[in-house]
């Protein structure tokens, strides 16, 4: 299974850093919802906690499109880390418990 | 589908959240018990793959876009317990780092996207997967943001933000269309995996 890790990893970081600055700007499913049927507005400036990279722009960078794959790549790292992580967590607990 | 946060008021986001606590802490007890080990690291995989899959946002009609939610892609390779950890990681990280869902609606994003959709979706591929994996995968993905989008209407319809009979049929209405995305990609990759002949689809412990 070692290969899928690899071609999965490739294909995330390739999705991530080259396809997002593609992909539609246009308001999904739940916004245009919000926009036509007039609530919106109940979630500007809502926002409990100010996240470091808001709207999966990477701040400090001038080209939007370059900013996106930052943000996609970072995203896409953090996210492997995580899962990985807490997979290996689960996993650890599972064998201190069969000790004990 | 992420809800921003200010759409939910304190009943429904406590409500969601409680519920939301609940069912995680069953896939925890579940995936601890049966997840082997090598497996640990493909999880890693699945859910940096669909976080990527998320920002990819495509045109349906009408000015909308949508983007795969991946709740029955990771059901259909790890099972339902683990695909609903995947999404949690990957809701979590889009709420804190990225501001994409609110964290007072981060419950009810978990649930309609992390436990809603791969449970049901995962119900919906056992049903019919003696038609075949790829057309099972479609049609179970179809129906999880269909069930996803009417979870999150109900929601609002509760917070007094949209009554139902307004959010109901306009949210259904856009995801009928989104959901096909949703089919779509997930049939492409379980549709991959099944042509390169990938150990996913027979050697995971799906849990």
């Amino acid at each position: 299974m070692r290969k899928e890790i690899w071609i999965g990893l490739v294909a995330a970081l390739i999705i991530a850093g080259i396809l997002s600055p593609f992909a539609s700007p246009n308001p999904d499913g739940l916004e245009k919802v919000a926009e036509t049927k007039g609530f919106i507005d109940k979630g500007e400036g809502k926002e409990v906690v100010r996240a470091p990279i808001p709207d999966y722009v990477m701040p400090g960078l001038a080209s939007e499109g370059v900013a996106t794959a930052f943000a996609g790549i970072t995203g896409t790292v953090v996210t492997f880390v995580a899962a990985y992580g807490i997979g290996r967590l689960v996993q650890r607990r599972k064998a201190a418990d069969s000790k004990g | 589908m992420h809800i921003p946060d200010g759409f939910l008021d304190p009943k429904t986001w406590i409500g969601c959240s409680a519920i939301t606590v609940a069912m995680l802490s069953a896939a925890v007890r579940r995936t601890k018990e049966k997840l082997a080990e090598k497996q640990v690291p493909l999880m890693g995989v699945m859910a940096a793959f669909i976080f990527a899959a998320q920002m990819i946002n495509f045109p349906i009609i009408g000015g909308t876009s949508g983007h795969l939610v991946g709740g029955v892609l990771a059901a259909v390779l790890f099972g339902p317990f683990s695909a609903s950890i995947i999404m949690t990681v990957i809701l979590l990280i889009q709420c804190f780092l990225f501001n994409d869902g609110g964290v007072t609606a981060l419950g009810a994003n978990i649930l309609n996207m992390g436990i809603i959709a791969p449970f049901l979706g995962y119900a919906v591929y056992n049903a019919l997967r003696g038609v075949g994996n790829v057309i099972a995968s479609f049609f179970a993905a179809w129906v999880s943001v269909v069930a996803a989008a009417a979870a999150c209407a109900l929601e609002l319809a509760v917070s007094g933000t949209s009554p139902l009979g307004v959010a109901l049929p306009a949210m259904l209405f856009w995801h009928l269309f989104i959901g096909v995305g949703e089919g779509v990609i997930t049939a492409a990759v379980v549709g991959y995996l099944e042509r390169v002949k990938s150990d996913l689809l027979t050697e995971i412990v799906k849990v």
